[in-house]
């Protein structure tokens, strides 16, 4: 009676000799195949160096006054600017510019990648239900998987640093921006559509004219939320190298420096709330056309 | 027609043998209902009849009226026209040319240039102004950007929307929003005008207004306009031809006075009875044809295609009993006496005594007034 009690799992030495050769014909592959990645990755890696630099080299009332400068073109709203200016001061006061501005830096580009890749990827999947279909149960493991788990195959891929630490953000982030880009695209008012066929639409014009721009604030709530997503995933990033506000919260939990580990956290909140704010505030004014001045 | 061809901007329009089933295996049943399969047996299969045997030639330069209630197809028969929905079997034709042989871009090229059309809800842009909306179908067909907001501006001013073209659409009222989309429909100067319930979701005041607009609008650019409604009232008012469709079937096609004198069924009858007759039938409908060449003297002269409440106030005016008919040259047609228009707009004229009868009683006719 044996195999009631303990469970009738595969013998141990096959067992182990699966996972061995998997992680030997993935190692040789990354072994023959890792140059060509990192090559691949190569503008990424420029993209992420350049916007680093610029963010900490930069005297800091420039870049203090540069991210104002945006949050008041986005958002039009000087309160959130006030806010955002107070909290970069007392997150500078704190000792932690350096780390924050390449946090900044850092979800900036994960932010803008997951747009350039999510847009098209959701414009396919609104379209060919197929796509959609297979689409999901991917995307639902991309969000759930624990992420230091696909940290690992990144890792072995292009080692430790910036870019495989984007990569790990950007996978982790990528799809609300496309179940959002799908969605909204799908819920554009077939009566709309259907006037843009009858004038004549090619598949371009009517993509353009009606679909983006009448998806765009359910769009906008996906790219708001993969903001937050990257946030939350700078301190796992920290793990693999990734420099910012992650790595003191690291230190801090290794070395169980209670101060420590709260101010870098809070000044995460701080810097999420700022863009969170200023893209909500973005969101909403895109939507400036649909405010009903007549009954 | 009377007028000369060559004022006529529209193409016209032929549907034959036109027959729509909606559902999956579509196909597979046409044969069957071409044989007879009736609306309900189909229906066991999961599948619906959308339209049934269309036969409608729509001569260039009317306005087509297709009256039904909803559910008897007609938002689906008017979107055959520019294939929004192909039917399952049947011959669109427009100026002749089959529309269901071409392809997806000559099909393009054919709602670009060919036809134009005007929503229930409008459908406008709502991130765009009144302007760039008016010349969305020009900027399609890939005219310069100056230019189409030339002509989109015209047909603003045409409508009655000066002043505000860099509106959004949703700053203006339901009317003016219409307003809009007949505009974009005009600026594409297209031959056919397809209007599905355009003005059905207006007010009964503004509805009347839009109708005033389109049709003189419609004495300058003479295009074929196929127009979707429910009601009654305003395909008598607008239609050069109505058809009135039931379950899919178109059950009676003529004028508005053919309707009014000679319902084909129980159902036209019944929607007409209530209609008022005085603002549809003409003098010519009511006249007594005159015996002999020689006209009466002394007779007031009325137009033969004119209303009889317009005939009635022109009689009265001067206090008249008894009119000539004449056409448009002046020639005697026949003679007209006021008691002959009050009992014709009273009575149905050449209408079967069992339909006659069939007109609602003091109060039921209160209630439905209510």
């Amino acid at each position: 009676m044996d195999w009631l009690t303990n469970f009738p799992a595969m013998d141990l030495e096959r067992l182990t000799a699966i996972k061995r050769a998997i992680d030997e014909s993935f190692r040789s592959f990354t072994r023959a195949y890792g140059d060509v990645f990192e090559a691949l990755f190569e503008p990424l890696k420029s993209f992420m160096i350049a916007a680093e630099k610029f963010m900490t080299g930069a005297p800091w009332p420039v870049t203090l006054g540069l991210i104002l400068l945006l949050a008041w073109l986005a958002s039009r709203n000087w309160r959130i600017v006030v806010g955002a200016a107070a909290a970069l001061l007392l997150i500078g006061y704190l000792g932690m510019w350096d780390d924050t501005m390449k946090t900044i830096a850092m979800i900036i580009v994960a932010t803008i990648t997951s747009i350039i890749i999510g847009i098209p990827i959701g414009i396919i999947a609104s379209r060919f239900r197929r796509v959609r279909l297979v689409l999901s149960p991917v995307l639902d493991v991309m969000q759930t998987m624990p992420s230091f788990v696909y940290l690992i195959p990144v890792v072995m891929l292009l080692g430790i640093g910036k870019v495989p630490g984007l990569i790990a953000v950007v996978i982790y982030a990528v799809p609300p921006v496309i179940r959002l880009t799908d969605l909204g695209i799908r819920l554009v008012d077939a009566e709309t559509l259907e006037a843009a066929d009858a004038f004549g639409s090619s598949p371009w014009q009517r993509l353009v004219n009606v679909q983006l721009p009448l998806a765009l604030p359910t769009i906008m709530a996906g790219v708001n939320q993969t903001i937050m997503m990257a946030l939350s995933m700078v301190v796992v990033a920290s793990m693999i190298g990734v420099q910012g506000l992650g790595q003191p919260v690291l230190r801090a939990i290794n070395s169980q420096y209670f101060t420590l580990g709260m101010f870098n956290g809070f000044a995460i909140v701080g810097i999420a709330i700022i863009f969170d704010r200023v893209s909500q505030a973005f969101g909403r004014r895109l939507q400036k056309h649909r405010e009903v001045a007549h009954g | 027609m009377a007028e000369p061809a060559d004022n006529i901007h529209g193409a016209s329009i032929r549907l034959a043998g036109v027959y729509k089933i909606f559902g999956p295996r579509h196909l597979d049943f046409i044969e069957q209902v071409h044989r007879g399969m009736t609306k309900e047996e189909l229906l066991e299969h999961n599948h619906v009849l959308g339209l049934s045997n269309i036969n409608l030639d729509i001569p260039a330069g009317i306005i087509q009226v297709i009256m039904g209630l909803s559910g008897s197809g007609k938002s689906t028969l008017i979107r055959h026209i520019n294939r929004l929905i192909e039917p399952s079997s049947g011959v669109v034709a427009v100026n002749g040319i089959d529309i269901m042989q071409m392809s997806p871009v000559e099909l393009r090229d054919f709602r670009r240039n060919m036809t134009a059309m005007v929503f229930q809800k409008f459908a406008l842009l709502p991130h765009w102004t009144v302007l760039d909306n008016a010349s969305y179908g020009l900027k399609l067909r890939g005219v310069a950007k100056a230019e189409r907001q030339d002509v989109a501006m015209r047909w603003i001013e045409r409508v009655g929307l000066k002043g505000f073209e860099n509106k959004f659409p949703n700053q203006l009222s339901g009317g003016m929003q219409q307003r809009v989309g007949l505009a974009r429909a005009l600026a594409n100067d297209a031959p056919v005008l397809l209007m599905d319930e355009a003005f059905s979701a207006l007010d009964p005041l503004i509805r009347v207004d839009m109708q005033t607009v389109l049709l003189d609008i419609q004495k300058e650019i003479r295009k074929t306009i196929v127009f979707i409604t429910h009601d009654l009232d305003e395909a008598l008012r607008l239609g050069d031809r109505i058809a009135i469709l039931r379950d899919g079937k178109v059950v009676q096609k003529g004028t508005a006075q053919d309707i009014v004198l000679k319902p084909a069924d129980d159902y036209v009858a019944n929607f007409v009875k209530e209609v008022n007759r005085s603002r549809v039938l003409l003098v010519e409908n009511i006249m007594q044809p005159l015996e002999a060449a020689a006209a009466p003297a002394g007779l007031p002269r009325l137009p033969a295609r004119l209303l009889l409440d317009e005939a009635v106030r022109r009689l009265t005016g001067i206090g008249a009993s008894e009119g000539l008919a004449v056409d448009e040259d002046g020639r005697p047609l026949g003679r007209v006496t006021l008691s002959d228009i009050v009992q014709a707009m009273v009575t149905p004229v050449d209408c079967p005594p069992e339909v006659a009868g069939m007109a609602a009683p003091a109060t039921e006719r209160a209630a439905a007034g209510a």
